[in-house]
């Protein structure tokens, strides 16, 4: 029911075409079968003679593990396996950046939910009980639960890579600079789950000699997880083959392992599939969150609201295990200035290590953080020189060709302004009714408000957002295009996660080589790597690699008929769905032209190098940068301190919009959960331990809770960009939450510094 | 695990009796979830869903009574006659989880559960409602206040089936209002019901106690003065419901936060019900 404008706001087809070719807002392959519930997702895979697989994992924050004793588990009927870390045969421990987690907890556990143990039985009820027989005497241990603590040093080191897992500073400019205006704030950010709704699951099944495994898995990188699993396995990796199960959602929570090498190890040890899947309380533990931060900045600016100078101190809680913290972190700290131009900085950032549940990746990694401190920051500055925030965002807009605090040039097209215009341009909502819905009201169905107690605001977030991987990493991607007889069959490694990519891929191979009919391959591991499905990038990298293996089969296409037909197969090109000489009168459809034929090409993307940052915090780091503008209206209940989201109006730099309707899709549903880490969304922590994991107590919005979205794209295509699009997964859940906080600043006219805002946030 | 499933009261009480360790199922959405968690293990279950004597109601014009069936579902206090003669009712049970939920999901299952966040409760507190029991010796029948003993725990014996509620119609203005952190599907914070019953105002709150608590002072505050209220009184009205209240912190909520809420709920109530229109 969210009363999204998408039939009238430019989402228009842009193909100019009937055909599902890039432009046009072709239709996910796999969306009438998840409206029919008939979609397997890997929770619902199942094979032959399988068995479940369960956790046990520890209820302490932080306690030593004096022993385990298994026996009584094994003596249970149906129960297949038992193992612990004694039973790994590779590396222990794993890790995305650094291999800092055990696959089972050994003599220490560092967080609640910890696995120590797993098995493998006939029924998942056998299982449960099996975990209950395992004994484990714990010795309990006082836990680092405050990041700051971890940063003074004040604890003995919880792990051996020590308490803090990355400290960087940036120092940019005349850092004794000041300005005429100075403001400061104290900005945190509670922990926000990425709650997919399809829960971990997989499904191991080993080969008949025992030598390898295939694991069919929800993910967002096979190969990375076959390269963490095969070591930890002892395996060559190609005795390792990972397919992509039906993914329900990902949003960062599938990057680590979690559940992959449990389940391959248990059917290694049975010689039988073993299927493992987190319920949703089990999921709150199984996989990391978005970084909790506490973020200070002081901007000076001039009287007339320009930005001088910034200074910041980020600290961003990692939890238990490395996971991608320092990659967080340096999102965050290079995104400090927000889309803004700013010459001089000092900024210094810690991610620590704590007892508290691990933390890594969420769509917008770090820089949602940054965003909710430097878009307070601007309405502070705004307030101080007497301007709107409109206004003071104009005034600062970074363009192409200005530098990142980072000493980086912003290459990449850089709409800022006509982002902010546009977006202040869209219609504002109509006025609270004398006589509201009140479902529409704050409080909704809880009755809780008469009209007039009511309030509105509004508010405003800008954002920039880096895409594709950072700080000198190659994240490529691999793409393999078949065309035989008229028809494309695409291979690739690409996890499909919700955001669109079997759409898109088809489109491109349409577009390229004017077929009509696209087969896609088994997305698993039997070709070179995708990289992951975040950050952003797949429509870049991986588009880039359909595109790329596209062409070089159109080339040899082109060959073809030219050798066939006597014309030089540089003047060929693809019209439509025939193959035209440009300069003549030839005029062959590809279905004919490639009959009899089979070409086969394989493509690598890669984006351009980047480099490390240096010790103060200088380089080249990122690739390329997408930007957004969010006008947020609200109604606020001040005495109750309840909120309901009325509108959200956003335009957003998209460089090519090539499926409009899979854009809007990613706005919507971006600003659900940019809303929700707003006014809700909130895993509490509480001495290390999670109080609500479960969908009763952390809460999601509803199509009630979800604000009216009015989307404008702003399309000026990305030179750098394979097929000129710039990524749109992460932008709109970034700046969507400041935005929120600012419209309900307004409407109560007090300060907020902490998200989500609860209701005693507002009313005492 | 046997499942029992009675077609008539008769039956379902002496299948009670004969199984006095029977896990009752009527909606089986508090039941189901608590299965789910391992936190109850069922051996037997006594299904209510083919016993059409619990599923009806019944309001008696003579005596201006309402009767609702244990195994009616809120879906159904919704709208019709039955909100009109309870419309606080219907307004609690608008606030209930989903639609599905509002399906399947009983009042008898809200009186076996007695959370202190249950939504139909503060409305039966403010009705004075009565609850009525059968068991094999017989029936018993008890003030809502005395069924609800504690949070989660109520006077039900064990070989009892709650057969359903009883409350006088509204004879007089009467809402319900709660607090919850989303627009619906979402646990109460701090809830409130004020009936204006021509007997005199009563105010019941729920989620800020170990059970639903009724605010006599407050009631008393306002029994005597009808018209409109001003906004002085009114928040004299909420800091007297404040006052009674017992709330605490956990992970929903602050016991300050819920102490407020319901003195704001109870003073909005009060103006709401007591404004010319
Ligand atoms: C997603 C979700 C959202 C929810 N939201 C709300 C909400 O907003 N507000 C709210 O108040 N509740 C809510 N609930 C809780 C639940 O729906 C209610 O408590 C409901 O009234 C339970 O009714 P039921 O028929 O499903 O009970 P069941 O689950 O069948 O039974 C509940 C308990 O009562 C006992 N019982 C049931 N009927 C009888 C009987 N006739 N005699 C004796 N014992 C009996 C059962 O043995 C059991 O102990 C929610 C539940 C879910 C799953």
């Amino acid at each position: 029911m969210s009363r999204s404008t998408i039939d009238t706001v430019r989402t228009d087809d842009r193909s100019g075409t009937s055909r599902e070719v890039l432009g046009a807002n072709a239709l996910r392959p796999d969306g009438a079968a998840k409206v029919k519930g008939e979609f397997a997702f890997s929770s619902d895979m199942w094979a032959q003679n399988m068995l479940w697989g369960g956790t046990l994992r520890s209820p302490h924050p932080r306690a030593r593990i004096v022993s385990i004793d298994v026996s009584a588990a094994w003596r249970i009927a149906g129960v297949e396996t038992v193992v612990t870390a004694d039973d790994v045969p590779g590396q222990l421990t794993y890790g995305l950046i650094s291999e800092d987690q055990p696959v089972f907890a050994r003599g220490e556990v560092r967080y609640m939910g910890e696995p120590i143990a797993a098995v493998a039985a006939d029924h998942p009820e056998t299982c449960r009980r099996a975990l209950a027989a395992i004994a484990v005497e714990w010795e309990v241990l006082p836990a680092l639960v405050d990041p700051e603590t971890a940063i003074a040093g004040g604890f003995d080191p919880i792990h051996p890579d020590g308490n803090v897992i990355r400290h960087q500073r940036i120092i940019r400019g005349d850092t004794s600079a000041t300005g005429a205006i100075v403001v400061e704030g104290t900005y945190e950010l509670g922990m926000q789950d990425q709650a997919f709704l399809g829960t971990e699951a997989a499904l191991a099944v080993p080969d008949h000699d025992g030598g390898g495994v295939e694991v069919y898995i929800a993910t967002q990188w096979l190969h990375e997880d076959r390269k963490q699993m095969a070591k930890c396995l002892a395996l060559p990796e190609d005795k390792v083959r990972l397919v992509l199960g039906g993914v329900g959602g990902a949003f960062g929570a599938r990057e680590d392992i979690s559940l992959q090498v449990h389940t391959a190890l248990l059917a290694l040890r049975t010689g039988r599939p073993v299927k493992m899947q987190y319920g949703r309380e089990e999921s709150f533990f199984g996989h990391v969150h978005r970084h909790p931060a506490t973020i200070w900045m002081r901007h000076h600016a001039t009287d007339s609201g320009e930005i001088v100078k910034i200074e910041a101190r980020f600290v961003f809680d990692g939890g238990a295990y490395a996971s991608t913290s320092s990659a967080v972190l340096i999102n965050g700290v290079t995104h400090a200035q927000g889309p803004y131009r700013c010459d001089n900085a000092v900024v210094d950032g810690w991610a620590v290590r704590t007892n508290n549940p691990p933390c890594g990746a969420m769509r917008g990694f770090g820089v949602v953080q940054a965003c909710f401190a430097h878009e307070g920051q601007m309405d502070k500055i705004a307030a101080a020189a007497g301007l709107d925030p409109v206004e003071v965002r104009l005034r600062n807009a970074m363009r192409t060709g200005d530098r990142l605090i980072t000493g980086q040039v912003v290459e990449s097209v850089a709409p800022v302004e006509r982002c902010i215009r546009e977006t202040a341009a869209l219609p504002m909502p109509s006025p609270l009714p004398d006589r509201p819905d009140a479902l529409l009201m704050p409080g909704g169905s809880g009755l809780t408000a008469d009209r007039h107690h009511i309030r509105r605001g509004v508010g405003w977030g800008v954002s920039i957002k880096n895409i594709m991987y950072s700080e000198g990493f190659d994240d490529f991607s691999t793409a393999r295009c078949v065309l035989a007889d008229g028809v494309v069959t695409l291979k690739f490694a690409t996890s499909e996660v919700g955001q669109g990519f079997v759409t898109l891929a088809p489109q491109i191979a349409r577009s390229v080589l004017g077929v009509d009919d696209v087969v896609l391959d088994t997305i698993d591991t039997g070709v070179g790597s995708a990289g992951s499905t975040s950050a952003s990038r797949q429509t870049w990298m991986s588009g880039g690699a359909v595109d790329g293996a596209c062409r070089l089969v159109r080339e040899r296409l082109f060959e073809h008929v030219g050798r066939a037909h006597g014309v030089d197969p540089l003047r060929l090109v693809i019209e439509d769905t025939d193959v035209v000489d440009s300069m003549g009168s030839l005029r062959v459809p590809v279905g004919e032209a490639s009959a009899g034929l089979r070409i086969d090409e394989t493509f690598e993307h890669h984006h351009r190098p980047t480099e490390e940052l240096d010790e103060n915090g200088q380089g080249n780091c990122h690739v390329a940068f997408a930007f957004v503008a969010h006008r947020a209206v609200v109604d606020v209940d001040p005495e109750l301190g309840l909120v309901k989201v009325v509108q959200v109006a956003t335009a957003q730099d998209v460089g090519r919009a090539l499926n409009p309707l899979s854009v809007v899709g990613q706005i919507e549903g971006g600003i659900a959960q940019g809303l929700g880490l707003a006014v809700m969304e909130e895993i509490i922590v509480d001495n290390g331990r999670v109080r609500n994991p479960s969908f009763t107590d952390y809460l999601l919005p509803t199509a009630l809770d979800a604000p009216e979205v009015i989307a404008t794209l702003v399309e000026e295509h990305e030179p750098q960009a394979p097929l000129g699009a710039k990524g749109v997964g992460e932008p709109p859940c970034i700046s969507v939450t400041p935005a929120i906080v600012a419209a309900i600043r307004d409407a109560i006219g007090r300060d907020l510094a902490r998200v989500p805002v609860r209701p005693q946030d507002i009313c005492f | 695990m046997p499942v029992l499933i009675p077609r008539s009261l008769d039956v379902a009480v002496e299948m009670a009796s004969s199984h006095p360790d029977a896990h009752i199922l009527a909606g089986g959405t508090d039941l189901m979830v608590e299965v789910n968690f391992n936190h109850r293990k069922p051996e037997t279950v006594l299904a209510l869903r083919h016993v059409d004597e619990l599923r009806g109601w019944t309001i008696d014009a003579a005596t201006r009574t309402v009767h609702i069936g244990s195994a009616v579902p809120f879906s159904e206090m919704e709208h019709g006659a039955l909100s009109e003669a309870l419309p606080a009712l219907a307004e609690a049970a608008r606030t209930v989880g989903s639609p599905q939920i509002r399906a399947a999901g009983t009042i008898g299952g809200n009186l076996g559960t007695c959370s202190p966040a249950g939504d139909s409760l503060p409305v039966l507190a403010a009705m004075e409602a009565t609850v009525h029991l059968r068991s094999t010796s017989g029936e018993r029948a008890m003030p809502f206040a005395e069924f609800m003993t504690g949070p989660k725990r109520n006077a039900r014996r064990g070989d009892e089936i709650i057969t359903g509620v009883s409350m006088p119609i509204a004879d007089g203005w009467q809402g319900y209002a709660k607090v919850g952190v989303r627009n619906a599907m979402v646990i109460s914070v701090a809830s409130a019901c004020l009936a204006l019953q021509s007997t005199g105002p009563r105010l019941a709150l729920g989620s800020v106690g170990p059970v639903i608590i009724r605010c006599h002072d407050a009631e008393a505050l306002v029994a005597d003065r009808p018209g409109a209220v001003d906004a002085a009184l009114a928040a004299e009205f909420g800091r007297l419901a404040a006052a009674a209240s017992s709330p605490i912190d956990d992970h929903r909520s602050t016991a300050a936060y819920r102490r407020h809420a319901v003195s704001v709920l109870a003073g909005r109530l009060l103006q709401r019900g007591t404004a010319r229109p």
